[in-house]
């Protein structure tokens, strides 16, 4: 059977440094996997790497048994694999409708079409009303993106994400900056509006991956050195010690700290 | 707000808009009626095809947010194509009455910007500056090289009354030529709009805003720009063709030039970019300034530059943007409050500006016309250039109007941010309701 995403030892080298080395990894349809690590594990880079924002140094990338390794991102966007931003990416001269519409358009087959307009579009503009719904800013569709505030600004990156239909979707680190009930609240968002999809996603808050994630991958020094259950992950003698051991004591410090 | 609320709106909306599409076709018709002078005339035909050529150029800066220095180019080769194809018809060896040369001129645009738009917009910001000039240059260049196509020096003449009269149309006087780019403007314009509501015409303002997300949502950004920029290249070459048309002649020292391209982009700038009308008021502009303001005084590329200038610094949105902010102050009521701070900039301004010139004329006059005596004509003063007085009453008015404006301008400042402010309250009260 062929897998939604699937990583072929994967390596991705800037200049000297090697930042993935070899990494491997296999991804069913519909699985939520959260990609967890130390800084600099190559985390964000592995995800640039699937969406096509950088090449890869050697290895293979496959998208539903296709390969998209070497593609352009627009081409592998339109493979059906959709992925958002760290640092909020939206359009902030257009309105929160438009830039919806604009997340749209290429998938209900309007390409460049300069011949027709927009608002005789009724597929494209029902299905951005209908995205504006799932995220919740009914009330802010004809606000400048750039006038949102931050919280508003991270669901619209998450509406852009979503809105080709993409069967595929990457959030990278979609909580990062929110404070902890924005974080419950927008991982209900998440959930409601990637329902049958492959969720990837990188992620530092470990309620959030324990909460939301089938199975987590663990990114060490660009390599998965676990892929598995979240209870598994959490047993793994390895992980304890490459990685979580630290980051469950800082959770548990923290924790008791309140 | 409810579904009714959201749902009323739009019919009063579509007959507004048009009726500034009336309003606007109703001008094109009236103004060459009301301004009988030759001179004018001539101003409005120059206007006519300019606002295609400005319009053109801001889909290119203000929409894709494509800072083209070259964008004469396409003008240029626009307007030699369409001299050439009319020698040509008048030769009898083609078929083609006038009223469709804007339209080789035209396809002539579009075929150089496919052409040349295909290295130009593999690159985006600075690096499609760059090639841009770098083509601008080329072309230039070029120019020099085949004296046959280019006519060398003196350009290439032709005679647009050539053929049959088309509907009794000979277009020998300059009120047929008028209305020829009248309606050429009108419909241009219509195109130019409806594009900006098209699936490409959105996808071109996300580009600008952030090319690399469009990557993302399925676009590839170099044929949104590629498109959008040969689409540009044909309405360049129908203002172009349009120029020919009227002056009857093209020179490539000066159709082809980069002062030319340079010359479209600030005015489309000082116009306002981030509006689709702004460009419109660029290109009026633009004719007043080569016109009037270069009868007026000898220094008026100077003064154009400081124009330019102190738009740049203080309203980067152009003319429309001043506009479309007081119309937003007058929709909420709010004008009256800012008419007293309005008349008190204004006439520290003009205090301020009078000091500046004189010092400005007088420089020029000893610099340049100083065989003609030391007396200094401006704005209906005269003046000694060389005598200590005059400077120092230059220098002194400059000093007051200096000082007026600095107060003028905080004072301003001050009232208009709190009429801000008082809106945005109304805007939170409106929303809370």
């Amino acid at each position: 059977m062929s897998f939604a995403v699937e990583l072929k030892n994967v390596r991705k080298s800037f200049g000297k440094t090697e930042i993935i080395r070899g990494a491997e990894l296999a991804v069913t349809a519909g699985e939520r996997i959260a990609i967890i690590g130390p800084n600099g594990a190559g985390k964000s880079t592995l995800f640039n790497l699937i969406s096509g924002r950088f090449g890869l140094t050697s290895g293979e990338i496959h998208l539903n048994g296709q390969r998209i390794d070497g593609l352009p991102p627009y081409e592998i966007s339109r493979r059906g694999l959709a992925r958002s931003f760290q640092v909020s990416n939206i359009f902030g001269r257009l309105s929160v409708f438009e830039n919806l519409r604009c997340g749209v358009l290429w998938s209900l087959g309007y390409k460049y079409t300069f011949w027709k307009f927009l608002a005789g579009l009724d597929d494209a503009n029902r299905r951005a009303s209908d995205l504006l719904h799932m995220i919740k800013l009914d009330r802010k569709r004809d606000t400048l993106a750039m006038n949102l505030t931050y919280a508003e600004q991270r669901a619209l990156e998450i509406g852009i994400t979503i809105a080709g239909g993409a069967n595929v979707v990457l959030l990278d680190e979609p909580t990062a900056g929110m404070s902890k009930s924005e974080t419950s609240r927008f991982i209900e968002l998440i959930r409601e509006v990637t329902v049958g999809k492959t969720l990837l996603t990188v992620e530092h808050d470990m309620g959030v991956v324990f909460g939301l994630a089938d199975k987590i991958a663990v990114l060490v020094y660009g390599e998965v050195i676990a892929f598995d259950t979240p209870d598994a992950v959490r047993a793994n003698a390895r992980v304890q010690e490459a990685y979580l051991g630290s980051v469950l004591a800082d959770a548990q410090a923290a924790e008791a700290g309140h | 707000m409810t579904t009714t609320a959201t749902a009323t709106p739009a019919r009063p909306m579509i007959a507004g808009r048009a009726l500034i599409w009336i309003g606007f076709a109703a001008l094109l018709v009236i103004l060459p009626l009301l301004f009988r002078s030759s001179l004018a005339l001539t101003m409005l035909s120059q206007m006519g095809y300019l606002v295609i050529i400005c319009l053109s150029y801001n889909m290119l800066l203000g929409q894709g947010g494509m800072l083209s220095f070259g964008h004469a180019v396409y003008t240029g080769m626009g307007a030699f194509i369409a001299v050439h194809a009319m020698n040509l018809a008048t030769k009898g060896t083609i078929p083609l009455p006038l009223v469709v040369v804007p339209l080789v001129g035209g396809a002539a645009g579009m075929f150089f910007a496919a052409l040349l738009g295909y290295v130009t917009t593999k690159k985006s910001g600075t690096t499609f500056a760059m090639i841009t000039l770098g083509i601008g240059e080329l072309v230039a260049a070029m120019s020099l090289m085949f004296p046959s196509f280019f006519g060398g020096e003196g350009g290439v003449t032709t005679n647009r009354t050539y053929g049959h009269p088309f509907l009794g149309l000979t277009f020998g006087s300059q009120l047929q030529v008028y209305y020829l780019i009248a309606t050429y403007c009108f419909i241009s314009t219509g195109l130019m709009y409806a594009f900006t509501g098209t699936p490409l015409g959105r996808m071109l303002n996300a580009v600008r805003d952030n090319p690399e997300r469009v990557e993302f949502v399925g676009y590839n950004t170099q044929w949104v720009r590629y498109i959008s920029f040969v689409i540009a290249g044909f309405f360049a070459g129908i203002g172009g063709a349009l120029a020919a048309i009227n002056f009857e002649i093209v020179n490539a020292s000066d159709s082809l030039s980069a002062v030319r391209s340079g010359g479209y982009l600030l005015f489309t700038f000082l116009g306002g970019a981030t509006f689709f009308f702004g460009p419109i008021i660029g290109a009026v502009l633009l004719v007043f300034a080569s016109v009037m303001l270069s009868e007026l005084t000898k220094a008026w590329l100077l003064y154009l530059g400081l124009a330019f200038l102190l738009m740049v610094m203080f309203a980067p949105g152009g003319i429309a943007s001043l506009i479309m902010m007081n119309l937003r102050v007058a929709k909420f009521g709010k004008l009256g409050r800012l008419l007293g701070v309005y008349v008190m900039l204004a006439l520290a301004s003009a205090v301020l500006f009078l000091g500046i010139a004189a010092v400005i004329e007088m420089v020029y006059h000893l610099q340049l016309s100083d065989s003609l005596g030391a007396t200094v004509h401006f704005l209906g003063f005269s003046f000694d250039a060389k005598s200590p007085t005059s400077w120092m009453a230059a220098a002194a008015v400059t000093a007051v109007g200096a000082v007026l404006f600095t107060l003028a301008r905080r004072r301003f400042a001050r009232r208009w941010s709190d009429v801000q402010g008082e809106i945005e309250a109304m805007l939170a009260q409106e929303a809370g309701a």
